[in-house]
């Protein structure tokens, strides 16, 4: 027991290299997704009839695939037709348009619950209305998708280890790769699992800090 | 010997002392109303009696049972005690009928058709039979609420207990459940009400008790109480009440 | 071999794929919701030891990442002497991920229940258990049926990580078709297809459920 304990203490730096790659991985496939999410968003509002229509059947293919089939299509399919764009890269794009469809949908919920009370308030104060949008619906729409931008940030983040699959030395692979000399893959991947644990707590506690720094009553966003 | 004999009760949640030794009896066939501002303990004094909230120290009697004996089988003896809540608090997913039957069948061991014929005479009693296949939904709050009183009465309680069964109702729906209450009492069944229904308290009302900071300040017939209050707090409540809900006392 | 000749040959293959993942999905989600509702149980209603059992297995189970758990308990477990054959691994799991989301939205709709519905059942005589049966539970139950019917959409998703410890499903037989056949991106856009429309199955029966517990007063659709 004590051994074991010793052994993973030893090979934590070596795991801990891993962890680099996750987070990058994590936060560019959020950023991807964020970015396409609010234009769905925004599409899906204030989009003409046929473009939701459309937008909605992106939201349920982005949704309904599975991370690791989207993540195969674009790693070792679109290279068949000429676009090649390594293992990284198409971990971001599988992740991130996933991600993307979910993050459309917290968006959107943030900004219909605001209700249009609220523009004509500021319209009605002599504001224009991109004074309206950035001083009045903004501050209110991003305290309402805190909470499920921080559920949406921890789900990428245990989604990240997929990479796995293509090759990328993150984590696991640093795992399997003491595995191999060491034969211990129950230490390995128990540390591999206590990572994760502290990045998932971390990462929810950091935003839940900032949630609260920007609390406002009648906003609860950290009461969950 | 009294119905219901509260004696000393105390009840704090943390810190905030709700109630702060209340006493009183309860004959039979006697209508209690308690007043008095909010926050004062009236619902947990309610809560008291019937023991979902059990008091921190004191004593509580239904005819010879001592409540407050953690010997005593509560889920017995609460079938005694009818209460009527606020908010109605019917269950949502059980429709008018089922609301009724339910305790028959679960807690009294009753079988199915008796106790479903049983329910529709409690349910024609608060004027609602047409209405049993409805879900809490579909019907006004003065239908939820009689229908909360007809789940009540079918336990035959021998107390029934009322926590502002109609603060909760649209002013044009507070008629119809007054009018069951009265009923009720005309009919001899003891109840305790907490209510600022101040014309339902004077007319049917044997005694009115005033409380606030958990303590029972006044208690007088309504007559009384109205026409000659005591003390200058029960004054003041009273003269706020009347400002507010516009009776002339 | 043209892609769809080749396709008609190794259809047993995918149907047997096919079967792993509609199994893997049908056990884990009507095991892992028979265990939530002592997790749940626990959380609302057991003492101190209940409570804390009950959190700490949902927090550390949806704190780390389905596919380290399930090196773990393949590849590790092992180590200890429990040799585990790939699918059973698989199914521990997403039983065990399945329970703890579950919970986590059975208790949501636990947590929906005004306090006055215990009152009233309590006023009328019935017992704790009897309330909670009889009451509270027919009510939670309701409340979290799109949260339920989403969790198994997950799931059909998630089935496909247990690729990664070589479980033969639909996945799996995409791969080896692949590597055989050397069309990666025509399978993996069908198997996505195929994915989409399990899902789409789903969604379906779920709403069918909804349809058939709807009673007035629970229109859960907004809490969606």
């Amino acid at each position: 027991m004590l051994e074991s304990m010793l052994y993973i203490l030893t090979n934590f730096p070596l795991l801990l290299k891993g962890v680099v790659i996750a987070i990058e991985i994590t936060v560019a496939s959020i950023l991807l997704g964020m970015v396409l999410g609010i234009l769905v968003a925004f599409l899906k509002i204030y989009g003409s009839k046929p473009m939701k229509k459309v937008v909605s059947v992106y939201e349920w293919i982005f949704r309904g695939i599975p991370q690791l089939v989207l993540l195969f299509i674009v790693y070792f399919g679109l290279p068949e037709i000429g676009l090649n764009f390594g293992p990284f890269i198409s971990v971001v794009i599988g992740l991130g348009l996933c991600s993307s469809a979910y993050q459309a949908q917290i968006y959107r919920g943030a900004i219909l619950s605001i209700g249009s009370e609220q523009m004509e308030a500021g319209l009605s104060l002599g504001m224009s209305k991109f004074k309206t949008l950035f001083y009045i619906i903004l501050p209110q729409a991003v305290r309402l998708s805190l909470p499920g931008f921080t559920n949406e940030f921890t789900i990428v983040l245990k989604d990240s280890p997929l990479a796995y699959a293509v090759g990328i030395a993150e984590i696991l692979k640093y795992g399997r790769d003491l595995i191999v000399t060491s034969f211990r893959p129950f230490e390995i991947y128990l540390a591999c699992a206590i990572i994760y644990f502290v990045l998932f707590q971390g990462f929810y506690y950091l935003f839940r800090f900032i949630a609260s720094r920007y609390e406002v009553p009648g906003f609860l966003i950290t009461e969950q | 010997m009294p119905l219901v004999k509260v004696e000393n009760v105390k009840k704090s949640f943390g810190k905030n002392t709700v109630l702060d030794g209340v006493s009183f009896t309860i004959e039979k066939g006697e209508v209690k109303v308690i007043i008095g501002p909010s926050g004062t303990g009236k619902s947990t004094l309610l809560r008291c009696i019937n023991m979902l909230a059990p008091p921190d120290s004191g004593k509580i009697w239904l005819e010879e049972t001592e409540l407050t004996n953690p010997k005593t089988n509560l889920h017995h003896m609460r079938q005694k005690i009818g209460m009527v809540f606020q908010h109605f608090a019917l269950f949502k997913h059980l429709k008018a009928i089922d609301n009724v039957a339910l305790g028959l069948v679960k807690v009294k061991g009753m079988n199915r058709s008796d106790a479903y014929k049983k329910a529709m005479v409690d349910l024609q009693k608060v004027g609602l039979a047409e209405h049993a296949d409805k879900y809490p939904a579909q019907l006004s709050g003065g239908q939820q609420q009689r229908v909360g009183i007809a789940r009540a009465l079918a336990m035959d309680p021998i107390v029934m207990l009322f926590d502002e069964p109609t603060s909760a109702l649209d002013p044009e729906l507070i008629g119809e459940v007054l009018q069951v209450m009265q009923d009720l009492a005309k009919e001899g069944m003891t109840m305790v009400c907490v209510t600022h229904e101040m014309g339902f308290a004077k007319s049917v009302a044997n005694e009115i008790i005033f409380m606030e900071h958990g303590h029972i300040l006044e208690a007088s017939a309504p007559q009384e109480m109205f026409s000659n209050p005591k003390n200058e707090r029960t004054r003041s409540f009273l003269h706020k009440i009347a400002e507010l809900y516009g009776e002339t006392l | 071999m043209s892609f769809f000749s080749a396709l008609y040959k190794y259809l047993p293959s995918f149907g047997h794929g096919l079967w792993l993942t509609i199994l893997l999905t049908i056990i884990a989600a009507i095991l892992g919701f028979l265990a939530s509702i002592p997790l749940v149980l626990g959380i609302l209603y057991g003492n101190r030891f209940w409570k804390l059992l009950s959190k700490g297995f949902i927090t550390i189970v949806r704190g780390t990442p389905l596919l380290v758990q399930l090196f773990f308990i393949y590849y590790g477990l092992p180590a200890l002497g429990w040799r585990i054959a790939p699918f059973n691994a698989a199914l521990i799991g997403f039983i065990l991920n399945s329970a703890a989301y579950q919970a986590e939205y059975l208790k949501g709709g636990f947590l929906a229940i005004t306090t006055e519905q215990m009152e009233a059942a309590y006023s009328i005589g019935l017992t704790k258990w009897q309330a909670i049966r009889e009451i509270i539970f027919p009510q939670a139950f309701r409340f979290a049926i799109p949260a339920l019917s989403n969790e198994v959409i997950y799931l059909v998703k998630y089935t496909s990580v247990a690729y990664i410890i070589q479980v033969p499903e639909l996945l799996a037989q995409a791969k080896f078709f692949a590597s055989d056949t050397f069309k990666h991106l025509e399978i993996y856009l069908l198997i996505g297809a195929v994915y989409l429309m399990l899902i789409w199955i789903v969604s379906k029966l779920t709403d069918k459920l909804e349809k058939k517990l709807y009673i007035p007063g629970f229109d859960i659709s907004h809490l969606k």
